[in-house]
């Protein structure tokens, strides 16, 4: 596991675990797949498209699309838009998507 | 073709949205609020709803005063459709959006764009690393999952850096230090506006109480500094600045970053109003008349998205653009609450004057370095817009079309404006003449097989169920 960078404050919300490259990852309901993975000590979370550099949260409202990931099989999600439920497969999103033709 | 259709439509349930939802609703219109989160209350406001006791505590008074604000909303006959994207608006007011990944169509009547604040751009060297985010999105994590960052820089200026700053300390985790960039001479320069600014006065006191809190927990505080930079490979190391001629280097793991708000004028741009630029906000703000109608016909503006003023300021545009809207779909309108709620209004702006110089931009953040990244989707940096205003770009709009600059997922929300000034800076003409970025349809990404499976024909619905079928 990562090291820890943040604190959670309110330790009596249920749980919901869902997985990041195949690692389970405990969450809490109502976290944003971004919140969940920032608790997990995750940062980063992308490629980015131009120099393949890492990439992680930055807005968390949905602005800056920095938090694009393949949420359950589908890339380019911002993961801070997307609420966790028991269970989503979250990948790290490598440069560009492609188009499957 | 009747699809379904509304008296008003607000997008964005924050607090300017919800204040003219509940008012036009009251009036007797019909209302649809549509907001991209799940629960109304805005950023400001975000999770209000749902917050624990324990985090009510931390987060403060302020933030509570969304609560009944919000039940006010909840208990009006405005109905809120959440987790839903407004894409496109027609000159006709025909509204398209999505929601859980399906496109649909509406007609309003009337439009507010409540759609508040984005961060204003900071671009500094290091500003894309992992760990690196908007002070914001601290106050985002700790509302909607109480997750408070560690180790972690306050970099810029503002009133909200000393408001996370104060939220937590109160958390028990305060931040490792808070390096402020104002140039030094501000609060002189300030000064000619306090008179003014006392009619406020509580901005003031509460922002002088929030500081001393910060400074009596011990967090250390950087004044005047400058050549601000984040170091690390793959994730933040360090900042480095400096101060009084001497350098620093700080390590954290975390850094937030703040340069104040500016409107987010996606919507704005999109249904093609006028827009002006506003030298003492720094920002563009969009051209308003006397019931906060832009210039496109039927499309209105409250909260910071027409002028950065904050929440209370908003609650009160909300309700005097609810009024004004009600008048205009032919309700009675008490005249004399409407001049009430201006006056209420002159008086929150009053102490706006004074932030504005305080907390003005620093040089080195409207004229990045040539090496700093500006456009981070498409990692397009300062220099490189230069060199392609040298070539002959006029504005934004070419700019874009040579270096993808705003072309990325982002659709220049986060760099338009540095980019705008940078330009401006380079042809030594006023962001006025520059202009910004072109904004189209559809607002977000949007998936293709969404796109192709829209057929706005289907959207159409038996007359009788219309709500105002005519």
């Amino acid at each position: 596991m990562a090291p820890s960078i943040s604190r959670r404050i309110e330790e009596d919300a249920p749980t919901v675990t869902f997985t990041f490259e195949g690692q389970t990852i405990e969450a809490k309901k109502g976290d944003s797949v971004a919140a969940a993975l920032t608790a997990a000590g995750v940062l980063d979370l992308r490629s980015s498209v131009v120099s393949g550099e890492s990439r992680g949260i930055f807005c968390m409202m949905g602005a800056c699309f920095e938090c694009l990931m393949n949420i359950d099989g589908q890339p380019n999600r911002q993961a801070c838009m997307t609420e966790v439920s028991e269970g989503l497969v979250v990948l790290r999103q490598q440069g560009s998507r492609e188009v499957d033709l | 073709m009747s699809v379904k259709t509304v008296d008003l439509l607000v997008i964005g349930a924050g607090p300017a949205g919800i204040a003219a939802a509940t008012e036009a609703a009251n009036a007797g219109l019909s209302v649809t609020v549509m907001d991209e989160q799940p629960r109304p209350g805005g950023q400001i406001y975000r999770s209000v709803e749902t917050t624990s006791a324990k985090m009510d505590k931390i987060l403060g008074k302020d933030f509570l005063e969304g609560r009944p604000l919000v039940e006010s909303f909840r208990a009006s006959s405005a109905e809120l459709m959440p987790e839903t994207l407004v894409w496109n608006i027609g000159s006709d007011l025909t509204i398209d959006y999505s929601t859980a990944g399906v496109a649909h169509r509406m007609q309003a009547r009337k439009v507010v764009a409540a759609t508040g604040a984005l961060e204003r751009p900071m671009p500094i060297p290091g500003w894309t690393l992992p760990g690196v985010t908007t002070a914001g999105a601290l106050q985002i994590l700790m509302k909607t999952s109480s997750i408070v960052k560690e180790d972690c820089v306050l970099m810029g200026a503002g009133p909200l850096i000393w408001l996370v700053a104060v939220q937590m300390i109160d958390a028990g985790v305060p931040p490792k230090a808070i390096v402020e960039n104002l140039p030094k001479g501000r609060t002189f320069a300030a000064l000619p506006h306090l008179p003014k600014a006392l009619r406020a006065s509580e901005y003031l006191f509460k922002g002088l109480g929030l500081i001393r809190r910060v400074k009596q927990a011990g967090v250390p505080i950087h004044s005047n500094a400058s050549a601000l930079a984040i170091e690390g490979e793959g994730a933040v190391k360090a900042v480095t600045f400096k101060t009084g001629g001497k350098s620093h280097r700080i390590e954290a793991t975390s850094v937030a970053l703040h340069q104040g708000v500016v409107p987010n004028q996606q919507i704005t741009r999109l249904v093609r109003a006028d827009h002006r630029w506003d030298d003492s906000q720094k920002c563009f703000l969009p051209v308003l008349d006397n019931t906060c109608q832009t210039s496109a016909p039927g499309v209105y503006v409250a909260g910071d998205g027409a002028s950065i003023n904050g929440a209370k300021c908003a609650v009160l545009q909300g309700t005097e653009v609810a009024l004004h809207i009600a008048a205009a779909l032919g309700k009675s309108v008490d005249t004399g609450r409407i001049q009430r709620l201006k006056a209420a209004i002159a008086r929150e702006t009053s102490v706006r004057p004074m932030l504005e110089t305080l907390y003005a931009p620093a040089q080195e953040i409207l004229e990045p370095a040539d090496g700093t990244i500006v456009c981070r989707c498409e990692e397009v940096t300062a220099g490189a817009i230069r060199s392609t205003v040298d070539l002959g770009a006029p504005g934004p709009n070419q700019v874009k079309s040579m270096l993808r600059s705003g072309m990325g997922p982002c659709q220049g929300r986060t760099c338009g404006l540095a980019v705008a000034q940078i330009i401006a800076a380079r042809k030594g003409e006023t962001p006025d003449v520059t202009g910004y970025y072109r904004i189209r349809p559809p607002l977000k990404p949007i998936p293709l097989q969404e796109l192709a499976s829209y057929d706005p024909a289907q959207e159409e619905e038996p007359a009788e169920d219309g709500v105002a079928a005519e």
